[in-house]
């Protein structure tokens, strides 16, 4: 079974990679390109989309509307907590993207965070000028490798991806992820299939909290709700992916000068 | 007598041949300041949203969002359907920017730097200061300043995504959901609308 999802995994990941592709910074940005990213699967998507909406109203908005009365102190812990687990991704990614500084300075703000920060409550990393963290994946190195995006899908549950990123999240289930080795894969004593799962279920309630009222003025000022998501989801993944805010690196100004004429 | 209407021709002179250019990070920063003091005064929601919309008229350019917002498919329009898009974006986008912005009570924006891009655009870079409910919020501001007399908002980019960009792209979702049919587009904004 694990040999055969290895194959569909490898030959997915081929066909989503252009060999003769390079990571210069223009091709990267004309690759991710939202307006680029093809629509396959629109009905699939559609239904996924709903399916999500649905379990947003059920679940994770009410918990989120909770969650956001606890006190300041009482969430930035939970999200600085969140944020110190995620560097054991973040930290395989800076090394595959060839960022060994980044790797480093996320290793020792890991272990200063972890101790002194009594299990990363407490970003004190900061106090040491190791600052400027930023989340990185498999999806993101595969596009630094020169991996096309694909195209988009809704996952059920999980939410918008591309096919190159939802194949190279399956990456954390196959050893990339050590927090998903200590807690699911592996049998310590220490840590159980729980820790892993409430982390991520706490990590969408953060999330969905931190965003609340723009999402909901985001649905309610939509035409098409579906397309504000997909569009907002693959301008973050252009930035993230290019490691830049500045929206002059992003949008081609040419857009704008074509309205002139 | 004479002298007086010299000093009035002068006077008048001086005034009609001298422009007055507008900084854009100082007219982010009074646009800001004008709808921050809106927002927190002692008014209904819908006394609101009508000064918001006053606002917004004075200080962005509907009517070049709406041709962006369209994209390629503006070419295709007759003069007709130009002034019937042109109208019922500008009832669209007043509707959708100021419920957008009313929910906001006394929002602090502090105005930090600008890039100019070129003749025709600046980038001012400004934060939404952080509440008990919500992080901190980088928002930059595509000012149009063809007209330096005149500068006008474009694009509002939150923590670097476009409203414009996805506008545009949702406008290209709901026309292509209609085989391309400019009038699905217009009822679903009349829809909107009303």
């Amino acid at each position: 079974m694990i040999r055969k999802i290895s194959l569909i995994l490898i030959t997915t990941i081929a066909l989503t990679v252009n060999v003769s592709a390079s990571s210069d910074g223009e091709l990267l940005l004309k690759k991710n390109n939202p307006a680029e990213i093809k629509e396959c699967w629109e009905g699939f998507n559609r239904a996924s989309f709903a399916l999500n909406q649905t379990l947003d109203g059920v679940i994770f908005k009410p918990l989120a509307k909770v969650y956001r009365k606890l006190p300041s102190p009482a969430k930035t812990g939970v999200s600085n907590s969140l944020e110190n687990l995620s560097h054991l991704a973040t930290i395989p990614n800076n090394i595959l993207q060839g960022d060994f500084k980044q790797a480093s300075i996320n290793t020792g703000r890991f272990i200063i965070n972890t101790t002194i920060g009594v299990l990363g409550i407490m970003d004190v990393a900061e106090n040491f000028g190791l600052t400027g963290y930023e989340k990185e994946d498999y999806g993101q190195s595969f596009a630094k490798m020169g991996a096309g995006p694909g195209c988009y899908v809704v996952l059920p549950i999980l939410g918008p991806s591309t096919a190159r990123d939802a194949v190279a999240s399956t990456l954390n289930f196959f050893g990339g992820d050590p927090w998903y080795n200590v807690t699911v894969k592996n049998d310590t004593q220490y840590f159980n299939d729980a820790n892993y799962y409430t982390s991520k279920g706490t990590a969408g309630v953060d999330f969905r909290a931190k965003n609340y009222d723009s999402i909901e003025n985001l649905e309610k000022n939509s035409l098409d709700f579906y397309a504000s998501v997909k569009s907002l989801y693959l301008q973050d993944r252009q930035q993230k992916i290019l490691n830049s805010k500045r929206v002059t690196n992003t949008q081609n100004d040419s857009d704008w000068e074509e309205i002139e004429n | 007598m004479s002298n007086k209407l010299i000093s009035i021709i002068f006077i008048l002179t001086i005034f009609s041949t001298n422009s007055f250019s507008i900084e854009p990070d100082i007219f982010v920063q009074s646009t800001v300041n004008r709808a921050s003091k809106l927002l927190s005064e002692n008014i209904t929601k819908d006394q609101k949203i009508e000064k918001l919309k006053s606002i917004a008229k004075d200080t962005v350019d509907i009517q070049g969002i709406g041709f962006y917002t369209l994209g390629a498919t503006r070419k295709n329009l007759t003069d007709e359907q130009k002034v019937k898009y042109t109208s019922l974006f500008e009832q669209y986008f007043l509707k959708s920017f100021s419920s957008r912005l009313a929910e906001y009570t006394n929002p602090e924006i502090d105005v930090q730097e600008k890039e100019i891009l070129n003749k025709n655009y600046t980038i001012v870079k400004s934060v939404l200061k952080a509440t008990d409910e919500r992080p901190e919020i980088k928002i930059d501001w595509r000012v149009y300043t063809k007209d330096p007399e005149n500068p006008l908002i474009r694009d509002l980019i939150i923590e670097g995504l476009s409203l414009a960009r996805t506008q545009k792209e949702e406008f290209a979702s709901v026309l292509n959901s209609n085989n391309g049919n400019i009038n699905a587009l217009f009822k679903t904004l009349e829809e909107f609308s009303n």
